[in-house]
């Protein structure tokens, strides 16, 4: 397993610890915490990436579409060895490559930089296409998004071509904690069934079952996993505080810059 | 004579077989086109159907893996629908990609406003590191596509249209040809305004350069060719959005004292259908307008 300085991988326990260095705040909530066990799993067991060979043409390809609240993607980053976990004090700051929306070019590991909602599915796409047009069989591409951020139309796009040309490359994970403003009736999972992918939805906490949805056989049609995690405003209630929050997929708080400085403010 | 978008898809076509870096990514239009193509190469000739933001998204993850994609559709669809899809999944990922336009500013005038884009190039002036092509001739867009195709990562857009000069130029990317000296003044011709410009001219003293490349701006030639002028006065000449060079020029010229005349279409929106050559007199851009608006605003 690979650390930054080599003496002691970092497990699944290091990763609040590594969150706690960009928040001050030891405690994290189901909230800020959504997509921790998704991206754990993902790193630890499935994709084929290293930090020491990130350039790879055989990597996977591993795109964090909801750019918003990266701090469980830096932490995971920064316990596999792709980021210096010095870095992660400095979470926002003018110098720091980690921003509060990720920067593919100055964040090592990291295949695209995000922020705006609905982007990451189109480049997934391409990236697959890519892939295969060089005859790179192996590389599976990966893409993470939230429930609220599949109200952008640019996913269904994406998920319309994709499910139409069988691009069985191509994986998304959905991390639900029901944050669309008008919900998915009949689940988010159907949205993707009714346009020829396969569709698994989860325990986005358990780490088995992650695992066994991550690594189910489809052939030919692309695959989601549906992790289902806390409703966001269930979280909110329980914090009785929304200052934990900044790792939520409440795009309005993320794209106005006054509500979002307030958000996080305690970080200061 | 084919026209800039026939001679898009020969083109396109022959450089697919040469270049195994290069795909193609449409969005139905001119997909008929390019059947030979698809047939030939399966994997690297993508066709999205009409879905604009795929598009350019699904470019911008094929130059991620390492292929340089060439993206086209009308202007409208390319630049304006999918515009952030351009900022963020080519410019923001650091990704190049080559976007080639049909239908510029008025070439569908019979469609309406709604296949109209007289803002693509001001649009793609708000992002950094652009070079922007606008051939005036299928010789110059062949040129210049091929210089696209092989240019690094960079971004670049060519712009091809209906209405072209009847004789090609050597292509020069990032310098203004001088095509007529003169003494009073400049006049800048971007790509196919060029013919009409050199007819409003005639018998007058002026300077003509052209423009095949508009990004980056010559800005040397046009503060050397101002300065030397009896007056320093420069005419722009642009077949899109009046003014959109107005920035660079006078930006070029900000070392003495100048004027600047920036004609191109006009802001309002034309509710005219029509052809592309109406359109071209109901902007104010044929040589007989253009002749009038140049001596007025150079009091010959």
């Amino acid at each position: 397993m690979a650390t930054k300085t080599g003496t002691r991988p970092y497990g699944y326990d290091d990763l609040r610890g590594l969150m706690s260095r960009m928040t001050g705040d030891e405690k994290h909530g189901p909230a800020a915490t959504s997509t921790l066990d998704v991206l754990w799993v993902l790193y630890d067991r499935v994709l084929r990436i290293s930090p020491n060979a990130p350039d790879d043409p055989e990597r996977d390809r591993f795109l964090l579409s909801k750019g918003h609240g990266p701090m469980a993607y830096y932490a995971v980053l920064a316990a596999r060895g792709f980021v210096p976990e010095e870095w992660l004090t400095g979470f926002g700051a003018y110098d720091s490559p980690l921003g509060h929306h990720p920067d593919r070019t100055l964040v090592p590991g990291a295949e695209i930089g995000s922020g705006s909602l609905g982007h990451g599915l189109g480049l997934a796409v391409g990236s697959a296409l890519g892939l295969r047009a060089q005859g790179l069989t192996e590389p599976r591409v990966w893409t993470l998004v939230g429930d609220a951020e599949m109200d952008e139309g640019s996913n269904l796009e994406a998920v319309q071509y994709a499910g139409a040309v069988g691009l069985d490359r191509l994986n998304v994970v959905v991390v639900d904690n029901r944050s669309a403003t008008h919900g998915w009736p009949g689940g988010l999972a159907s949205r993707f069934e009714a346009e020829g992918w396969s569709a698994v939805t989860v325990d986005g906490r358990d780490h088995q079952a992650l695992f066994d949805a991550f690594t189910a056989p489809h052939p030919g049609r692309p695959h989601v996993v549906v992790a289902r995690v806390e409703a966001k405003d269930a979280a909110a209630v329980v914090q009785g505080t929304n200052v934990l929050r900044d790792d939520d997929e409440d795009e309005d708080e993320d794209r106005y810059p006054q509500s979002h400085h307030s958000a996080h403010s305690h970080q200061n | 004579m084919d026209t800039m978008r026939e001679r898009f898809a020969t083109v396109t076509t022959d450089l697919l077989d040469r270049d195994p870096r290069l795909a193609l990514v449409l969005a139905a239009i001119s997909a008929d086109r390019f059947q030979d193509a698809a047939r030939a190469h399966p994997d690297r000739v993508i066709d999205v159907g009409i879905r604009e933001q795929l598009l350019v998204g699904a470019a911008g993850g094929l130059a991620l893996t390492g292929l340089r994609p060439i993206v086209h559709t009308f202007a409208s669809f390319l630049v304006e629908r999918p515009f952030e899809q351009v900022k963020l999944d080519l410019g923001h990922q650091g990704v190049g990609a080559v976007l080639v336009s049909a239908g510029a500013s008025y070439d569908n005038a019979s469609g309406g406003r709604t296949h109209q884009s007289p803002g693509d190039v001001a649009l793609l002036d708000t992002l950094d590191g652009w070079t922007i092509h606008v051939p005036g001739h299928p010789d110059e867009a062949e040129a210049l596509l091929r210089h696209a195709a092989a240019d690094g990562d960079r971004h670049v857009y060519v712009r091809l249209s209906e209405q072209a000069n009847l004789a090609a130029l050597p292509v020069s990317p990032g310098r203004f040809p001088v095509v007529r000296e003169g003494r009073d003044a400049v006049v800048l011709a971007v790509g196919p305004m060029l013919d009409a410009v050199l007819e409003a001219t005639s018998g007058r003293d002026v300077t003509v350069l052209y423009a095949s490349t508009v990004r980056p701006f010559d800005a040397a030639t046009v503060a050397a060719t101002v300065s030397r002028s009896v007056r320093p006065d420069l005419v722009l000449v642009e077949p899109y959005l009046a003014g959109t060079s107005a920035a660079a020029a006078n930006e070029a010229l900000a070392a003495f004292p100048h004027r600047v005349l920036a004609l191109g279409t006009r802001r309002e929106e034309l509710r005219k259908y029509g052809s592309w050559q109406e359109h071209v007199v109901g902007h104010g851009l044929d040589a007989g307008a253009l002749r009038r608006r140049i001596d007025e605003f150079l009091e010959l």
